[in-house]
């Protein structure tokens, strides 16, 4: 439906792009005057004919006469503006813009632009010259440890295996915490509530975007500038701006980056030598010991790899007539540690920015494209590789492909018989598994700004964007491969497709009243959201291409859709530039919620106050920039929140189902109602920031504080219902509330600026705190909450305590060992049992701290990046496998231990005892690298500037697992983060 | 010119984009509406088919997907969910008819009768029965005049529909006698409540006693009838047949006998025309994987099918936690790739039959194992219970995916029941009946039982009937029942191994004879209240 009014509306604007008007030629005098942005008149102006090619400059008034034809062109240039060219007419009035280059006084809010002196919400941009450097697959990753509150924590080392991104902790439990990331004016749909990618095929959506492409991000973090996009705002909002055309002459940009990966820590393991001798402390003549074999095998050895990766980005961007462009492409192969893995991308992304009509209307059209080949490693090899045993060879004359897996033979069958339950060899886990995916993704818009003719202090702005993508894979095992023995291997596809798209068009009025020393700024809009992705399922196949019985799948195609309707408005009123108010609203309508709860509506408000236009402060030497911000505003989250819960459905049984029914003599599907609640409605966040900017000595120390709480009601909680009152016996309903607060502290510094040295630091630290407050809709203090499902339910979300607090045992200790079994008795019932767990440290660090700084000497300039986080903790499941019943297994098989099994000397497993809960603070130099540029080369031709950069180059912690860095706080085999050199260069020609 | 065209291009732009609220009304591809679910004849015998896949299977989107995702289940299987798996654990394995090895806590304080509240298997037997009684109610709220008005159905769809509607209330009514039974006072929903989040109100014994009988009552006539529905079908005979089981044990659940209610209804049944399945090895034959076909005892069943109704409950739950992992002790019973070393007989079982060799008393079904249970938890203590077969009857295993699923269907109601019930209602002065009669039902049993008609009875009391009950009827989910009526299932002067959880047994409290509200519904209900003794 909303295709067609695309194509119509697009036939419309084409349409009126394709007048043209041709005419004979007059010499026509030219007469008019060039003024800036403010209206002030611009002295010594470039003024350029296009027929003879003559040069005039404007006066002190602006003013400006030339002769050329009625068919001539007058090109208008000026420093920090954007070269204008405009079709000759007698009279010209020109307003020149200032050019993107220069724009950094400006910030990018929501629809619009705003003077960064007079911004009135929590907002933090971070451009190119910024970013984090060395081998970056991700977008996120170059703002990670850059602005005060939004945490970035990598989901772990694999190729483009993206980030978890929170801004001020997220606000909420059931609805998804991820920020709204728009991408030029298109919002991304958000990843699957799981944190899955919704693209099939690619571990994370930004993985397809090119951070090559990236001009700058901004955070909006606080009510008052994210309000303005309603119902996906309550978590906060990212917009990023890719590069954009710019300068006359076309500029190739060539780079390039070889990159090395190498394992920085390994999980400290028994050799096979301390195995062998701690079976043998045992008992010498167990059953355990025959099966112990003579190798020593390094299985993590064996499973990483040097991992060498290689980026090559070539762009180039000019101005052809009127018209800036930028044209890039780039091309990625990153191999993982892991073997086997590794991810190609390729990606093209073209700008276009024409501006028509006398300045009168500006198009922004971007369009991005990605396609990527990645091999996924079979993960479970990174938790076999700490647990299968180094006594054993890699390879044996076995039926499983010549593996060494753990097998008996038969004597009846003379067959050799594999133990299905033990652990499987990490090298043939990945060898055998073939998990290649193929993905194309693109994304684009097209943006006409229109000032109207006979109003210019209105803008009529237009935005049709659309993201779509296709992501397929196979997966293959073979049919002797022990990982899929029972099935006889795999065959397997999946593929899923997505399609989104925007439509938004909204009105802005800017007028300056110097009259009475104000300037109102004024949109009002509408935006049309919709976000289509198509599934497909398929049954599972053998190796031998046999289907699996009872493996058919329900539905062939599953076409899940949602559409989000919005209207909003904001008013910025300033007065005198001292006294800055701004308003937001926002009225969404969601295809996620019943008629009758579909529309919400989200206000804010903001006050900001120019203390340094002040008289008193005017006239201070060391202090030039103080500024006061507060503001208040509701936000929403629908996001996580699935496509159709509302609704009273009943779904129908596959046809090839192994759930039939038996009525007489034929078996019958059934349909299935599901539970719903019609009430279902977004969540609702009402956040408080105040906000102090300051800057001393000229803004050479820039800075700001923060200060915010934001509570979130309404949340989104799964829980047990009256039986009887529904069809399940959980419902996901709005019965939650949680409070977040924090101070975020950010200064920026100039220590060193003259003509040898430049030196610049940033340094950023945040606290942030979370409560739950409400679960139930009865407060019941016998609730315990709500397991959380990662890490077999050491977690929990209860009342009164942190969001995913870890649920163990207090562990008691006799002479400082732990004492296996041995609990308090935390509810003094005199025993222990599951009623005796307590809620003990969460995953989420209370201070978070960033720091950078950039050095340059001459042509050098060295740069390194720490981040810090305090007060996380761990739980470190990789540890709780080391107890003696674990090495020597039941089902006949021996594993490997860490080698501090002896440690606590557990006979069983005691999976929630505390004591693995372990403090995982930590300082990490993410980066560190030196850049030399080269300068001219090639006889003037081209620029050259080198760089080498070393990535995760130490972390200080006692943590005492591979990594203290895990967003769930749940250690289980986490893919090891590499330590990455990186040699790069580039070349402007 | 070109302005006009940009104004009107913004200005359609924003028209073209405003018309667009009503896109928010978006459906889901492959789920239908009630509106649509319920407009076909098809759709209604689909719909019907929900109503007795709550029981026969967990959830009808494959084996591992149960309809109820409840918190703490044990083992964290949803395979507990299944309704004869955990009324076995809920009937038979709190008596003397079954012990388990599986060493979980919550499954051992079953046998225990030590039980707590917040014991998984409580909250699943509980939300199993709850569960079929919600669709029913949707069936019927769905399915009425006004609301079919449109479809306008033929008259054959409306006579259909008609029995439909009846076999809803019928598997209601016998999922509030489950409850009734086990909980005492559940909550009380029907078809008048609404689907949200409201609070159901809770019913008193007596008062749900009332109800079922009224509801069967009334009902019955919209039934088919006996023995003409089709197979697996609830008609006339099983509402007869529920109606005589709550009156026997009227007592326990309002005080007031209701023996000759009783006999009525155990009467009606038997003149129905069933029969019970006679000639060589007929009781075995009862408990084979063709027991579908020619069995006129079986007034109806829960069907089973390994390929097509696939469910780790049921009958695959029966046969395979009654069976090692061994193959060659496999093989006899149809599961070669199954075996789960769980259930076993106290010794009571077997000494219940005296000589429980199997060659006299055909009904003496057992395999290896000590007589008895020395540990609760090894599989070889205890005989095997090998009643119920994935054999059929002629030795043949169906086939099956991986060798563990059943095809053997579990009988609900059948025969057998009926002449035990008017028997034991004659012998506690039940009116309408007569004692020959009831020793002629009786030694009907004895005769197929022993395949010869040499060991009848010629006298009746109470304790042989309980245990010619125990002899005829164990594993078919009654002995919990059985035990309370006869006031021996708490009491000290009736023990079993492990009863109480000692070894030589001992007795509980009174109040064990019903099952606590699981605590998570009395966390969530506010309209309940605990049982007394919890």
């Amino acid at each position: 439906m909303f295709l067609s009014k695309t194509k119509r509306l697009l036939f419309l604007v084409v349409c009126c792009f394709s007048i043209t008007f041709l005419k004979a030629q007059a010499p026509l005098q030219v007469t008019g005057t060039v003024k800036n942005e403010k209206n002030e008149p611009i002295q010594g102006a470039t003024i350029e004919e296009s027929v003879s090619k003559k040069k005039t400059q404007s006066d002190i008034q602006g003013k400006f006469t030339i002769l050329t034809t009625d068919k001539g062109t007058i090109s208008i240039s000026y420093v920090g503006y954007e070269t204008t060219n405009f079709a000759a007419k007698s009279q010209l009035d020109i307003v020149l813009n200032p050019s993107t280059t220069v724009l950094t006084d400006v910030v990018v809010i929501g629809y619009g632009t705003q003077k960064k002196k007079e911004v009135t919400g929590a907002i933090s941009t971070i451009t190119a010259k910024d970013f984090q450097k060395g081998a970056i697959t991700t977008p996120e990753q170059l703002i990670a440890g850059k602005v005060a509150g939004v945490t970035i924590t990598s989901n772990g080392g694999g190729p483009g295996s993206g980030s978890v991104i929170r801004i001020r902790g997220g606000a909420s439990l059931g609805a998804g915490s991820d920020p709204l990331i728009v991408i030029d004016g298109v919002p991304l749909q958000g990843k699957n509530i799981d944190g899955s990618s919704n693209i099939a095929g690619s571990s994370d959506p930004l993985s397809l975007i090119n951070p090559n492409d990236i001009e700058s991000f901004t955070v909006l973090k606080d009510a008052a500038s994210t309000a303005i996009y309603g119902s996906r705002a309550s978590n906060g909002v990212i917009l990023i701006t890719t590069k954009k055309g710019r300068g006359k002459k076309p500029v190739f940009t060539y780079s390039t980056q070889v990159s090395v990966g190498t394992l920085a820590r390994k999980v400290k393991l028994q050799s096979a030598d301390q195995l062998r001798a701690y079976v043998d402390s045992f008992a010498p003549n167990n059953s355990f010991k025959p099966l112990l074999g003579t190798a020593n095998t390094d299985w993590q050895d064996e499973i990483y790899q040097t991992a060498v990766s290689t980026d090559n980005n070539l762009s180039v961007s000019g101005k052809l007539k009127n018209v800036p462009y930028r044209v890039s492409a780039g091309f990625l192969n990153q191999n993982g540690l892991l073997l086997t893995d590794y991810l190609e991308r390729g990606t093209a992304g073209i700008s276009v920015s024409p501006v028509l009509l006398n300045n009168h209307l500006k198009i922004d059209i971007n369009l991005k494209g990605a396609s990527t080949k990645t091999r996924f490693g079979n993960g479970a090899a990174i938790g076999s590789a700490v647990y299968f045993d180094p006594t054993q060879p890699v390879r044996t004359e076995s039926p499983f492909g010549n593996y060494n897996e753990w097998s008996t033979p038969n004597p009846i069958t003379q067959t050799i018989d594999l133990n299905r339950l033990a652990t499987r060899n990490p090298v043939a886990l990945l060898n055998l598994y073939r998990n290649i995916s193929h993905v194309q993704r693109s994304y684009g818009n097209i943006q006409l700004d229109y000032k109207l003719h006979f109003f210019p202090d209105l803008h009529a702005n237009l935005n049709l964007g659309y993201d779509i993508a296709k992501g397929r894979g196979n997966v293959d095992v073979p049919d002797y491969a022990a990982q899929n023995y029972a099935d006889s291997g795999q065959r397997n596809q999946y593929l899923n497709k997505i399609n989104n798209k925007v439509g938004e068009f909204y009105l802005n009025y800017i007028k300056d009243l110097k009259q009475i020393k104000s300037n109102i700024n004024v949109i009002a809009g509408y935006g049309y959201y919709n976000n289509l992705t198509t599934n497909y399922s398929f049954s599972n196949y053998r190796y031998n291409g046999n289907l699996i019985p009872g493996s058919g799948k329900a539905n062939a195609v599953d076409m899940p859709e949602n559409t989000l309707i919005s209207f909003y408005s904001r008013l910025i009123y300033t007065y005198n530039e001292k006294y800055i108010l701004a308003a937001s609203f926002r009225r969404d309508g969601s295809s996620k919620f019943a008629k009758d709860n579909r529309w919400g509506t989200f206000p804010s408000v903001a006050f900001t106050w120019r203390m340094i236009n002040e008289p008193f402060l005017k006239s201070s030497k060391t202090l030039s920039d103080l500024k006061l911000r507060l503001s208040y505003g509701v936000t929403g989250n629908q996001d996580g929140i699935a496509n159709y819960s509302y609704q009273p459905f009943y779904t129908p049984n596959p046809n090839d189902s192994t759930s039939y029914v038996q009525l007489g003599d034929t078996y019958y599907g059934s349909y299935t109602p599901s539970a719903y609640d019609q009430n279902l409605k977004w969540e609702q966040s009402q956040s408080m920031n105040i906000g102090i900017d300051f800057g001393f000595m000229n803004n050479r120390i820039t800075g700001s504080i923060d200060l915010y709480s934001k509570k979130t009601k309404d949340m989104l909680n799964t829980i047990p219902i009256p039986l009887g009152s529904n069809f399940a016996p959980k419902i996901l309903t709005n019965i939650g509330s949680m409070e977040n607060k924090g101070i975020e502290f950010a200064i920026n510094t100039i220590l060193l600026n003259n003509k040898k040295y430049n030196w610049s630091v940033g340094f950023n630290a945040s606290y942030y705190d979370n409560k739950i407050t409400k679960l139930t809709a009865i407060q019941d203090s016998t609730y315990k909450g709500t397991i959380l499902s990662d890490g077999n339910g050491i977690r929990i979300n209860t009342v009164g305590y942190q969001a995913g607090s870890f649920y163990v045992s207090k562990q008691e200790y006799y002479n400082g060992k732990p004492v296996e079994g041995l609990y308090a008795d935390v509810n003094n019932d005199g025993v222990h049992d599951n009623n005796d767990l307590y809620r003990y440290k969460s995953p989420t660090p209370k201070y978070v701290f960033g720091f950078s700084s950039q050095f340059s000497y001459k042509k050098l300039t060295a740069s390194t990046v720490l981040r810090a986080n305090v007060g996380n903790y761990m739980y470190n499941a990789v540890e709780t496998g080391a107890s003696q019943s674990s090495v020597f297994n039941v089902l006949g098989f021996v594993s490997n231990s860490l080698s501090k099994i002896n440690n606590t000397n557990f006979v069983y497993t005691q999976s929630r005892s505390d004591y693995y809960i372990q403090n995982a603070s930590f300082l990490k130099m993410d980066n560190i690298g030196l850049a030399y540029n080269v300068g001219s080369i090639l006889k003037n031709k081209a620029q050259m500037q080198i760089s080498f950069n070393c990535q995760n180059v130490f972390t200080v912690t006692k943590y005492t697992g591979i990594d203290p860095e895990k967003y769930n706080g749940i250690d289980d085999s986490l893919y090891p983060r590499p330590r990455t050199f990186t040699l790069g260069a580039s070349l402007q020609f | 010119m070109k302005k006009n065209f940009l104004i009107i291009t913004f200005l359609s732009s924003t028209i073209l984009l405003g018309s667009c609220t009503k896109d928010l009304d978006l459906t889901p591809t492959n789920t239908i509406t009630s509106a649509v679910a319920y407009s076909t004849p098809q759709g209604l015998k689909t719909n019907l088919a929900k109503l007795y896949g709550s029981y026969s299977l967990i959830g009808s989107f494959g084996t591992g997907t149960s309809d109820l995702s409840i918190e703490g289940l044990p083992d964290n299987d949803q395979a507990n969910t299944d309704f004869v798996r955990v009324n076995f654990n809920l009937q038979e394995l709190t008596t003397d008819n079954a012990i388990c090895a599986w060493n979980s806590g919550e499954l051992q304080t079953l046998h225990g009768l030590n039980w707590v509240p917040n014991n998984g298997f409580l909250i699943a037997a509980y939300a199993r029965s709850i569960y079929q009684i919600t669709v029913c109610n949707e069936f019927l709220r769905q399915t009425t005049s006004d609301k079919i008005a449109s479809y306008n159905y033929d008259a054959a769809t409306l006579e259909n529909l008609r029995h439909y509607r009846a076999e809803a209330r019928f598997l209601r009514a016998f999922q509030y006698w489950v409850l009734m039974d086990l909980f005492g006072n559940p909550p009380f929903i029907t078809e008048n409540d609404p689907i949200g989040k409201f609070l159901p109100p809770q019913i008193k014994r007596a008062e749900l006693f009332v109800y079922i009988e009224k509801e069967l009552t009334e009902m019955n006539d919209d039934l088919v009838a006996p023995k003409q529905n089709e197979y697996a079908r609830a008609d006339q005979g099983a509402a007869w047949a529920l109606l005589a089981r709550i009156y026997i044990n009227a007592k326990v659940y309002t005080g007031v006998e209701k023996n000759t209610e009783a006999i009525t209804y155990a009467q009606r049944v038997i003149d129905a025309g069933y029969q019970l399945k006679d000639g060589t090895n007929g009781y075995k034959k009862l408990f084979m994987s063709d027991n579908d076909q020619n069995n006129p005892e079986i007034i109806l069943p829960i069907a089973y099918d390994a390929l097509r109704t696939q469910n780790y409950g049921g009958t695959t739950f029966l046969i395979n936690s009654a069976t090692s992992n061994t193959s060659d002790k496999n093989a006899p019973r149809g599961i070669p790739g199954g075996g789960w070393l769980g259930n076993r007989a106290t010794k009571n079982l077997p000494l219940a039959f005296g000589d429980y060799s199997g060659l006299n008393d055909k009904r003496a079904i057992f395999g290896d194992g000590t007589l008895d249970v020395a540990d609760p938890i090894a599989f070889d203590n205890g005989l095997k219970v090998n009643k119920f077969t994935n054999l059929s009857s002629t030795g043949t295993t169906p086939p099956s995916q991986n060798g563990t699923l059943c095809s053997t269907d579990f009988p609900l109601f059948r025969l057998a029941e009926m002449y035990l019930i008017y028997a034991e209602a004659v012998v506690r002065n039940g009116s309408g009946g007569t004692m020959s009669k009831a020793l002629e039902y009786m030694n009907l049993l004895r005769s197929r039982a022993y395949e010869n008609n040499t060991n009848g009875f010629t006298t009746l009391t109470l304790d042989n009937i309980l245990n010619e009950r125990q002899r005829e009827m164990y594993w078919e989910n009654c002995r919990r029942t059985d035990l309370i009526r006869f006031g021996k299932f708490t009491s000290s002067t009736y023990l079993w191994s492990w009863k109480g959880g000692v070894k030589d047994g001992k007795g509980v409290a009174d109040t064990r004879n019903l099952f606590p509200i699981p605590s998570a519904d009395i966390l969530s209900n506010p309209n309940l209240k605990q049982n007394t003794g919890y």
